[in-house]
């Protein structure tokens, strides 16, 4: 047998029918659901009168809409709360493996939440309507976002319809240097390669940094895989996942799990596998990262200076560069480090898992929130990291260093809650997009580590945590 | 879904790389539960001069008179040029819909991101993917001359401009044929169901643990 791929292997083994054209139905393992992207596709199910195929591959919760303080008061906009209510409605009716409506403690960001239960396990196939979905590849598994129109296509069919990628390989050789994190080397990564560098690829990270990263980590790596434009990302699975796996609500147990565990264990890619590209970094070359502009690959390391377009040739790359620089505030060739900060965010999908709020909180040793930071959000990916940091004392670090400690979701990840930028706002952020208006019209976001966050946020301006 | 089979459409150029999602529709309007009425919000931030919510009456907020969809010469324009990496970001389907809901059935671009890529053909909308060389050409010539319009065949899969230069494009033979029908994507699947079924039973057999 030929040596195959990762890759190779979960899409193989999904496949249920095959087209000449090499179009094919996969066959979906988990259906994880939020409220933002669902609605129209239950209407959609309902309006055609057809039932779902199955539903316990569902899991749901609701993130984007909720807020993150004043749960007493419930959900204040009425659009959202309509929204919200929508998917109550819409799993009360139709049912779901699990559920973790608002204010349950199981609820959270949709892609913290699935690993954290045990609602993702390796060797899966795993859609969500939502672009981050690549997150949950960290476990070894094919998990990519689909649209509004393939989630009533899941549900419908429990399969969809898809033609296989690309295999890109991107390797991580050598140990990542004190203060260097799994999303400093996202952001090199897409530094290097760019957001349309892996359009058309899955990508599987490997190499010695990605094994000695934990589970968490290689999730916010495989969550940043979109932003480099590949639908999913995924590393192999090692005792690490395995351990990562064990104990979760919804994981196997007893003769099953031995069962699974064999299974996963074959979860690699092959001795001599072939990949369509491979991309190398060494690990040593990795600094702290900081976006400059409004797109990810906008990226220098915090020891440059934001760029000159004049140094442009392309046109339409020095356009962008212009068009970003006036957007974002800023004037050419000023140091990373003299850029000052009005807002910190803490959260999202990428960085709220409980090993963030570590770094973030080991970062304060006592100081205080600069004077020129108007606000600080920690927003904890689900209840249960909550839970966890507070059992740790780590709300109580946040709170007197001057920063906010809030209730789990997404947050100021995408604004559509009342956390938001107001215009000019500059945000040091650990999220995963800085798109014009992500965090609010006409806010800036600079896209950072968690320890980089925090830093800035104490500092007032970023700073290399690692002098800090 | 609706068909496409071929149309001749006036061409507007966007003239912006890496295109994300939230500037095609901005999040706040993602709170809408239905899948209609999102055009008027189409590239909201750029296409108004003031904040936009749900709910308000776009028809009286002040327009960008900057932002190349609300030049004149654009009006009732139904194919969109675009540069690299078009409709990156999230995977809204609220995009396309957006889009599609503006009167626009085309985009030609030297590239797309894949999710996006994908939703465009569930909703009748259908991306085109051009070398960078070809689109450029296509944006000089449509800046060049007012009332620019391309012939779009999707049976023949060439886009032609006015003095009838013809560009070929790819599709892959399933979603032409659903475009070109405007089929029923669920519909077709389901007629695999007994195959769907097999394989989940054979599953559920030797993978017991994936459905607990
Ligand atoms: S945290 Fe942000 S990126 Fe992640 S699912 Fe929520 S909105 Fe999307």
């Amino acid at each position: 047998m030929t040596a195959q791929t990762l890759y190779d292997k979960l899409w193989q083994s999904h496949v249920v029918h095959e087209e000449a054209d090499g179009t094919v139905l996969l066959y979906i393992d988990r259906h994880l659901i939020h409220e933002v992207t669902s609605p129209q596709a239950f209407e959609g199910l309902k309006l055609a009168g057809r039932q779902p195929w199955r539903v316990g591959s569902i899991v749901a919760t609701a993130d984007h809409n909720t807020p993150t303080d004043n749960w007493d008061k419930g959900i204040q906009d009425p659009i959202s709360r309509q929204q919200v209510e929508t998917l109550d409605a819409n799993i009360r009716e139709v049912g779901a493996r699990a559920y973790f409506p608002f204010k349950d403690q199981g609820q959270g960001v949709i892609h913290v939440m699935g690993p954290e239960q045990g609602a993702t396990l390796p060797g899966m196939t795993v859609v969500c309507g939502d672009s981050h979905t690549s997150t949950h590849g960290a476990l070894g598994c094919l998990a990519h976002g689909i649209g509004t129109s393939e989630v009533e296509h899941v549900l419908a069919t429990q399969t969809l319809v898809a033609k296989k990628s690309k295999s890109m390989l991107i390797s991580v050789e050598g140990q990542l240097g004190a203060g260097v994190s799994a999303k400093d080397v996202a952001l090199a990564i897409i530094g290097k390669i760019g957001t349309a560098g892996g359009t058309g690829y899955a990508i599987e990270f490997a190499g010695s940094a990605i094994r000695g990263l934990t589970v968490e980590g290689r999730m916010t790596l495989c969550n940043m895989a979109i932003e480099a434009g590949a639908r999913a990302g995924m590393v192999a699975v090692d005792q690490a996942t395995i351990d990562y796996v064990q104990g979760r609500p919804l994981a196997p147990t007893g003769a099953m799990w031995d069962q699974a565990v064999a299974y996963w264990k074959t979860l690699h890619s092959d001795e001599g596998a072939q990949f369509d590209a491979v991309v190398e970094l060494k690990a040593e070359d990795i600094l702290p990262q900081v976006t400059w502009g409004t797109s990810p690959e906008m990226v220098v390391t915090v020891a440059d200076r934001v760029p000159d377009p004049a140094q442009e040739a392309d046109p339409v790359k020095k356009s962008g560069i212009e068009r970003a620089l006036s957007y974002m505030g800023l004037t050419a060739n000023t140091p990373v480090n003299e850029i000052p900060v009005d807002v910190v965010f803490i959260g999202s999908c990428t960085n709220s898992r409980i090993e963030d709020l570590r770094a973030a909180a080991s970062v304060i040793r006592g100081r205080q929130k600069a004077a020129n930071v108007k606000r600080v959000l920690v927003v904890p990916g689900s209840g249960l990291v909550k839970a966890q940091a507070e059992a740790e004392g780590l709300d109580r670090l946040f709170v007197e260093a001057g920063f906010e400690w809030r209730e789990p979701g997404c947050s100021m990840c995408l604004a559509m809650n009342a956390d938001r930028l107001e215009p000019g706002e500059r945000c040091a952020s650990t999220s995963n997009r800085n798109f014009e208006g992500r965090q609010g019209q006409g806010g800036r976001t600079h896209l950072v580590s968690p320890a980089m966050a925090a830093a800035a946020a104490l500092a007032g301006h970023f700073v290399d945590v690692r002098s800090f | 879904m609706k068909a496409f089979t071929t149309l001749n459409g006036l061409v507007c150029p966007l003239d912006r790389a890496n295109v994300d999602t939230d500037a095609i529709i901005p999040k706040q309007f993602l709170k809408s539960i239905k899948r209609s009425g999102f055009g008027p919000n189409l590239f909201d931030e750029w296409r108004y001069l003031d904040h936009g919510e749900p709910g308000m009456d776009n028809s009286t907020r002040p327009v960008n008179p900057d932002f190349v969809l609300n030049f004149p010469r654009y009006q009732g324009a139904q194919v969109l040029l675009a540069r690299e990496n078009f409709g990156c970001g999230s995977s809204r389907e609220h995009a396309p819909w957006a889009l599609e809901d503006q009167g626009l059935r085309v985009v030609i671009a030297p590239s797309f991101a894949d999710i996006f890529f994908s939703n465009c053909y569930k909703n009748g909308l259908l991306p085109i993917v051009q070398p960078a060389e070809v689109v450029d050409q296509l944006f000089k010539e449509c800046v060049a001359s007012e009332g620019y319009r391309l012939t779009v065949d999707l049976a023949a899969q060439t886009v032609t401009t006015p003095s009838g230069q013809s560009f070929a494009f790819d599709i892959t033979p399933h979603r032409k044929h659903c475009m070109l029908n405007g089929l029923d994507e669920i519909g077709l699947t389901l007629a695999h169901a007994d195959k769907i079924r097999a394989f989940e039973d054979a599953r559920k057999q030797s993978l017991p643990w994936f459905y607990v």
